[in-house]
């Protein structure tokens, strides 16, 4: 009766267990083992050793440079400026009533868009083509300024689409944790301070931040994973070959290293999602260092 | 008394001037995420002679043509994307949800051997980030011979342990007192979880149904790296192959149509379960 009972159990947890075994265990200690193979041939199978060779070549190779710089004025530039702007517009969504479903429903609209098929959108309202500078480049010229080829340019022009459109996507996420956070808050303390006259600025820096203090910790560090997570943001603006535009990121030179035009390296490609790994590990565990320091916990 | 008065119009004028500035606000925000549907939209229904005169871009179509639309399911497949995501999404799907409610009901449940350690290494895998493991699962799909078909696509986009642990949590809830009086009844555990588990948690279940699905829908990296026949794009892969070859790079207002036609399903899906996706993704879903 016993063993069957066990048996039973581990029946049903079966099919899961395989797919997990398959797909997600054997692939993490592999990943490893890639990383330290030296001159790992894919048509073969065979290596000539095991050593650093791979991590050393990645870390030196220009790709991966820019890619590493990319990712990181990506996510400094994006995290900070998403969670703050998502933070304001909570707070503006949770000082109204008429009309707030509408806003929400709207505001939510880009989690559930394809980013590729979107990203070329805001690609041709940024492109400079031959025939006509688009949409945003006529404002701009109309404003006063020149026009700014933004994909295929500067490299700062480049940047600063693709933050916004990081931004963009990312915001849906952020604004409906914030606003269930907010919504939460318990309504006493807004009474108490209302009866002292509390002045509404104060309110904010001393009743409704710290309360959601814990909310603000889990985007940000939300926030850095995905973002030093970026990818297809980059592919829907620049298109596949983000080495040559430049705009290439980390999660990017690992799918390259792998397949494409440059790939066939699993165990380059291996090396660097593992430093990628190591550095948002490192991030995360830096972010929940500060935010034990900071983060009000509990009523 | 008149000073009060006028104190508290004062306080309502600010009062009203604050409303103002927040719906402004908001206002903003509203006109920034619709505006790129809105262009993609008008710009779709333009014909290529017109979008091409175009020096000063045109908020307005000023004839209205549907001739992209037509394009779009005879100069390229997208016909042959659509339907190849469709199967793609509803087999993972699927798969994915006849794995996770047996295994659920295995960790809220049943008693049995090892239970607590599987559990544990489950919760921490969740850590994992999926591009450590796509390295390999690619090399393992090559290996097996299943590049460029349904399989190679499917086997290992089911694996979501955030679902798993998200629906054993739901069913976790279900009071003990069902199950014994079921056992009493002679009901055999398949059974039970079959008619009266699954039953109850429904509403979880569709939850997980259409996150799954949206996020089926939309996947890029996986298909890309393991179809490189046409056959077998899905449409991310396909608005991208599109973009770079399909309907010659100049042909905005045709690749505008189909940008439109594979967003729609979704933005429908969305707003008819708005509720539900809302409330399922702030439950711990993430993107971004």
């Amino acid at each position: 009766m016993k063993i069957n009972k066990n048996l039973k159990g581990w029946l049903y947890l079966l099919p899961a267990f395989v797919f997990i075994a398959v797909f997600m265990i054997y692939p993490l200690v592999d990943v490893l083992i890639y990383s330290f193979e030296e001159g790992y041939n894919f048509a073969s199978g065979n290596s000539f050793g095991v050593g650093l060779y791979n991590y050393k070549y990645v870390l030196r190779d220009p790709y991966f440079i820019q890619a590493l710089k990319n990712t990181f004025i990506l996510v400094a530039i994006t995290v900070p400026a998403s969670t703050i702007i998502a933070l304001i517009i909570s707070l503006g969504l949770s000082k109204i009533n008429f009309i707030k479903k509408a806003y929400q429903t709207i505001f939510f609209l880009p989690y559930v868009t394809n980013t590729l098929a979107v990203g070329l959108v805001f690609m041709i309202l940024f492109k400079k083509t031959p025939y006509s500078d688009g949409l945003v480049n006529f404002i701009i010229t109309t404003l006063g300024g020149s026009a700014i080829d933004f994909i295929d340019g500067a490299y700062w022009a480049k940047m600063l689409v693709l933050c916004i459109y990081t931004i963009w996507v990312v915001m849906p996420f952020k604004i409906l944790i914030f606003t269930s956070a907010l919504a939460s808050v318990d309504k006493t303390y807004y009474q108490a301070a209302a009866i002292d006259g509390t002045p509404e600025n104060r309110v904010f820096w001393k009743i409704t931040l710290p309360m959601i203090s814990p909310t603000i910790a889990y985007l940000t560090i939300t926030g850095f994973i995905g973002a030093f997570k970026a990818y297809s943001d980059a592919v829907a603006l620049f298109g596949t070959d983000l080495n040559t535009a430049g705009m290439n990121t980390i999660v990017g030179y690992v799918y390259d290293m792998l397949y494409g035009d440059g790939g066939g390296y699993p165990s380059f490609a291996s090396a660097a999602a593992i430093i990628l790994f190591c550095i948002v590990l490192t991030i995360t565990c830096i972010n929940l260092i500060v935010s034990k320091k900071h983060v009000t916990y509990g009523k | 008394m008149n000073e009060i008065k006028k104190i508290k119009k004062q306080s309502k004028t600010i009062q009203i001037l604050k409303k103002t500035g927040i719906y402004t606000g908001l206002t903003i925000w509203a006109i920034a995420v619709l505006f790129p549907f809105y262009w993609m939209l008008q710009n779709s229904l333009k014909s290529f002679s017109e979008y091409n005169s175009e020096n000063i871009p045109k908020f307005f179509p000023s004839v209205v043509t549907f001739q992209n639309y037509v394009k779009t399911f005879t100069e390229v497949p997208l016909a042959k994307y659509l339907l190849n995501t469709l199967v793609f999404t509803v087999a993972t799907t699927l798969i994915m949800l006849a794995v996770i409610i047996l295994a659920a009901f295995a960790f809220a449940r049943l008693e049995f051997k090892g239970k607590n350690l599987a559990f544990t290494l489950m919760l921490a895998l969740m850590m994992i980030p999926n591009e450590l493991v796509i390295i390999t699962n690619f090399v393992t799909i090559t290996d097996m011979n299943l590049r460029n078909t349904f399989l190679g696509l499917i086997l290992p986009s089911v694996t979501s342990i955030f679902y798993l642990y998200l629906l054993k949590e739901n069913f976790a809830q279900i009071p003990d007192e069902l199950y014994l009086a079921a056992q009493v009844d002679g009901s055999t555990d398949f059974n039970y979880l079959i008619k009266v588990m699954v039953p109850i948690s429904s509403p979880t279940i569709v939850t997980i149904l259409i996150l799954k699905v949206i996020e089926c829908w939309n996947s890029y990296v996986w298909p890309r790296l393991i179809t490189d026949d046409k056959a077998y794009f899905l449409v991310s892969n396909g608005i991208q192959e599109i973009r770079e070859s399909g309907f010659g790079r100049e042909n905005v207002p045709a690749m505008m149509a189909a940008v439109t036609v594979i967003s729609l399903p979704l933005i429908i899906l969305f707003l008819v379960f708005k509720n539900r996706i809302m409330e399922g993704v702030s439950r711990g879903g993430t993107k971004g």
